[in-house]
């Protein structure tokens, strides 16, 4: 039982790592392309976009998130069931919602908030379940 | 009829590149400990795997598919569209990854879908 808490913790600790990367890197590009501002569809103004991108560091910064989504991402499917790690993945739109709410102040319909609590509660029930159910050793001979 | 075309691009592509990835990283292994070295060694080891190069040209199709449904339809019709992707990666989890689905499990899955499209919403 010992070695299926320790799943049970590197997957959460994964995924965690997977929502957050997620997260910071999107609004990281956000806040670049904000600072950029919108791109003319002229070949000058994609050339000036494209000077933009390459040297602003917010982008970068969202770049190094995003790397980070895509090795966790592939650390922990390394491990866990894709139907286990998929629907947690889904949390990140509930803690973008609380994030918006807090730092942001924005308004938040009722909508919102029942799909909140329904993606918090689903999450919760496939956490319930174990992390792995196919057997590792006999695929990675296939 | 465009729009549908392309909503199952979109569906297909993303979930049957993530099953492809998934298959490739099982085929990998997992890393032997959570540490820098081991990562880089784990991140070549599954660069090399065929099953993840088939799973990145299947997410190019679902993202392009994504942009083109985007110019057409309402973001608020799109997004929660393509929340269908939780429910028909789970029968791809399900039937191809030979997973273990339980009811608990898929009772989860659908209360997602329905709470990603109503977030969507707004």
């Amino acid at each position: 039982m010992a070695s299926e808490g320790r799943l049970r913790l590197k997957t959460l600790v994964m995924v965690s790592a997977m929502v957050i990367c997620a997260n910071a890197g999107d609004l990281m590009l956000k806040r670049a392309m904000l600072q950029i501002g919108a791109v003319e569809l002229t070949a000058p103004g994609i050339a000036h976009a494209f000077r933009m991108t390459v040297t602003s560091g917010t982008l970068w910064i969202g770049i190094f998130f995003l790397g980070g989504f895509m090795l966790s991402y592939m650390t922990v499917l390394s491990w866990a069931d894709y139907s286990y790690v998929m629907p947690a993945g889904a949390f990140g739109y509930a803690l973008l919602t609380l994030l918006a709410v807090i730092f942001l102040h924005e308004a938040v319909s009722a909508r919102r908030w029942v799909g909140v609590v329904l993606i918090c509660v689903g999450v919760l029930l496939v956490g319930q379940t174990k992390p792995r159910t196919t057997d590792v050793s006999r695929e990675a001979l296939a | 009829m465009h729009v549908v075309l392309f909503l199952s691009f979109l569906i297909f592509g993303s979930t049957g590149g993530e099953i492809a990835i998934t298959y490739g990283m099982k085929a990998t292994g997992e890393p032997e400990r959570l540490r820098p070295r081991e990562l880089l060694r784990f991140l070549g080891k599954a660069l090399c795997n065929t099953w993840f190069w088939a799973g990145v040209p299947l997410m190019a199709l679902s993202f392009y598919a994504l942009l083109v449904l985007l110019s057409w339809e309402p973001i608020s019709f799109v997004i929660p569209a393509s929340a269908l992707s939780y429910v028909v990666g789970t029968l791809g989890a399900k039937y191809i990854l030979r997973e273990d689905v339980s009811a608990a499990r898929w009772a989860g899955v659908v209360l997602v879908c329905a709470g990603v499209a109503l977030v969507a919403l707004g």
